[in-house]
């Protein structure tokens, strides 16, 4: 007996002190691990600021000649696939100026005959920019119909990098999404916690957790084929795609979220309060919004900037349904372009360590400092003030 | 003997098919303070939430039997729940403001019931706070949250906040088991006072204080009522076995 005594307390000790560390190592691990994603990102976005010299590509290659490459009168070809990848098939007996208007240069095309021949190349690259300042990425960078404009353009003759368009309709459509979708979430929580009898709240719970589960893309897919055309109709809109249909969407995705964390709030909120209001003659929804909801605001907060967070990160939906036009404008039904859809769209494809790779980097900085600030602030203020409510600080 | 004020004929309460009470009947006396005493888990609580009808929430509970107040039966179709519940207040076990002030707390039920006159919610809860005698103790901090207060004090709020919505009854389960003695008195000598205006029906674990404040004793045992008499009677002559069992602390 004596033995057993001396020797669990050791046992124990040394599970607690395994136990303890791994956690303290996992923890410490994952912290690393985000601080790792912070640091790669924002040092990447160093090549917008200071792009690799000799940027200008000109090499010389053999390729066998196509029917859609472009020689000319001075005898060298061009071959500029990556600036447009799309080329009409060339109509040998008419002139070529009315397909390619905007090159100045006189074109003549390959006769079809020549195909194949191996041909020497001048490729040439689109980078030989000038690195960008901080000041260009907000400043406006046009003049449309006499107002200065900020335009997103990285993909021309003379690239326009200004990302505000990008910012602003990333809150535009999370905005749209979270207006939509927080009154439903709370309204739900509120009926599932107060009202629902048991068996509904069995089930509810779930289907609600299987719906956050749900791929974005088929999310996506649905509004754009069967939600677009109906709001279309519905508000006689003129595009199709907007940021409108885009907040719908979002809506989707941020109700299951917003919707499980306010019902967790309201969970949490101790049961022997809202028996106490029912004790003094109110009723149910008095109840409700008098007593659970006040007590849960604070975690009713987080999850608002939670689901916002959520929004303000979406890429998928953001690319499918928002029309992907970068323009400020106040209208919910015109488009939007997103950061996150941008960097969706743009990253694949473009140059590696140009600037417009810079730029995307510096992109996705922005978009990783604001969703992290609003989830800390959710977590660290509000959930923090939602626990210490009911120790009476 | 008194006017009768709740009457409780063979009353039945199960949670699933677990029994919780089994075949209660009793009459509580009006302007009387009424002890429960028994082991826990032997269904004081259930029979004070059957009382203001609490338990109509809980979707897996059964109820058989009769509860008359004033001589209306309350589980008949056409009771106001709401106004049943504001003629029976209920204090709990853990003292439980909301977290809001102390005045919010008290002009709590003033307000679901639709009063929202400043100086008239005012009156109501200075009266509330001083019949809960605690008013000397809060009169400078009416706006503080009800939390900053010590337990003791909370648990006065609570009988305020009670007391706000004009009841005839007091359903005290386990008043004062988490506080200190000192606290523990003030509420006796407050239940004591209640007792002129309001009928009151207490739980306790604490022999003493059975004794201390009550008029009648009931005492349970596994969801069966044992024994219903005199409070002097149930402790200086148990006319059970059972009875003379838990008092002396032979279990429980
Ligand atoms: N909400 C509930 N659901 C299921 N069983 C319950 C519930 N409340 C109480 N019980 C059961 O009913 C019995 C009586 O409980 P209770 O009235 O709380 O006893 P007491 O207050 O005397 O300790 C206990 O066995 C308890 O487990
Ligand atoms: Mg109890």
């Amino acid at each position: 007996m004596k033995n057993i005594r001396k020797i669990l307390p050791k046992k124990i000790s040394i599970f607690e002190f395994f136990v303890e560390n791994s956690i303290k190592a996992i923890a410490l691990l994952s912290l690393a691990f985000i601080l790792g994603i912070f640091y790669f990102v924002f040092q990447e976005s160093y090549w917008a600021f200071k792009p690799e010299k000799n940027k200008l590509k000109y090499q010389n290659i053999q390729k066998p000649l196509k029917h859609t490459d472009e020689i000319y009168s001075n005898g060298e070809i061009y071959f500029d696939d990556e600036l447009r990848p799309e080329k009409y098939p060339p109509d040998t007996n008419r002139s070529n100026l009315l397909l390619n208007r905007s090159d100045s240069v006189k074109i003549n095309i390959i006769n079809p005959i020549d195909e194949g021949k191996k041909i020497s190349l001048h490729r040439y690259s689109s980078g030989n920019e000038k690195a960008i300042s901080f000041w260009d990425l907000i400043k406006a960078n046009d003049i449309i119909e006499g107002e200065p404009a900020y335009i997103w353009q990285p993909i021309s003759v003379e690239p326009k990098y200004n990302i505000l368009s990008l910012i602003f309709g990333s809150f535009k459509v999370s905005l749209i999404g979270i207006i939509i979708a927080f009154p439903i979430s709370v309204l739900a929580a509120l009926f599932t916690i107060a009202f629902a009898p048991k068996w509904l709240r069995e089930i509810i719970k779930p289907v609600v957790e299987i719906l956050a589960g749900l791929p974005t893309v088929v999310i996506g897919f649905f509004c754009l084929t069967v939600l677009s055309g109906y709001f279309e109709e519905l508000f006689n809109t003129q595009l199709r795609l907007n940021a409108f249909l885009g907040g719908i969407g979002l809506s989707i995705v941020i109700v299951p979220i917003v919707y499980t964390l306010v019902e967790d709030a309201l969970y949490i909120v101790p049961k022997h309060l809202s028996e106490a209001s029912l004790a003094l003659g109110a009723n149910r929804w008095q109840t409700a919004y008098k007593v659970l909801l006040p007590a849960a605001l604070p975690g009713v907060f987080a999850a608002l900037l939670m689901g916002f967070g959520r929004a303000f990160g979406e890429t998928m939906i953001a690319l499918m349904i928002t029309g992907n036009a970068a323009v400020i404008t106040a209208n919910i039904f015109d488009s939007v372009r997103t950061m996150a859809a941008t960097i969706g769209s743009e990253m694949a494809e473009v140059e590696y360590r140009s600037i417009h790779y810079g730029v995307l980097f510096i992109i996705g900085s922005v978009l990783f400092i604001i969703t992290f600030s609003i989830n800390a602030i959710a977590e660290f203020i509000f959930r923090k003030k939602l626990l210490n409510k009911y120790r009476g600080y | 003997m008194k006017e009768v004020k709740i009457k409780i004929e063979s009353l039945s309460v199960s949670y699933g098919n677990k029994p919780a009470l089994k075949d209660v009947s009793l009459n509580i006396s009006k302007n009387q303070v009424t002890a429960l005493i028994g082991p826990s888990g032997c269904g004081k609580t259930t029979f004070l939430k059957t009382i203001n009808r609490l338990n109509d929430f809980n979707d897996s509970i059964k109820i058989s039997g009769k509860v008359l107040i004033d001589g209306v039966d309350i589980y008949s179709k056409n009771t106001n729940v709401t106004e049943l519940r504001k003629k029976t207040g209920m204090i709990f076990q853990k003292s439980n403001p909301f977290p809001k002030s102390i005045f919010d707390n008290v002009a709590y039920g003033p307000r679901v019931n639709g009063i929202t006159n400043k100086d008239e919610l005012y009156e109501i809860v200075k009266n509330c706070l001083i019949k809960a005698a605690i008013w000397e103790e809060v009169e400078n901090n009416l706006y503080d949250s009800a939390l900053k207060l010590s337990g003791g004090q909370q648990q006065r709020v609570c009988i305020a906040r009670a007391l706000a919505v004009n009841p005839e009854i007091l359903l005290m389960d386990e008043p004062a088991s988490a506080l200190d003695p000192l606290s523990t008195a003030r509420i006796e000598e407050l239940i004591l006072e209640l007792k002129k205006n309001y009928t009151i029906i207490i739980v306790t674990h604490n022999m003493q204080q059975a004794a201390r404040v009550s008029d009648m004793t009931a005492f349970f045992y596994m969801g069966e009522l044992i024994e219903y008499d005199k409070t002097r009677k149930i402790f200086t002559n148990p006319s059970k076995r059972q009875t003379e069992d838990y008092i002396t602390g032979r279990y429980g």
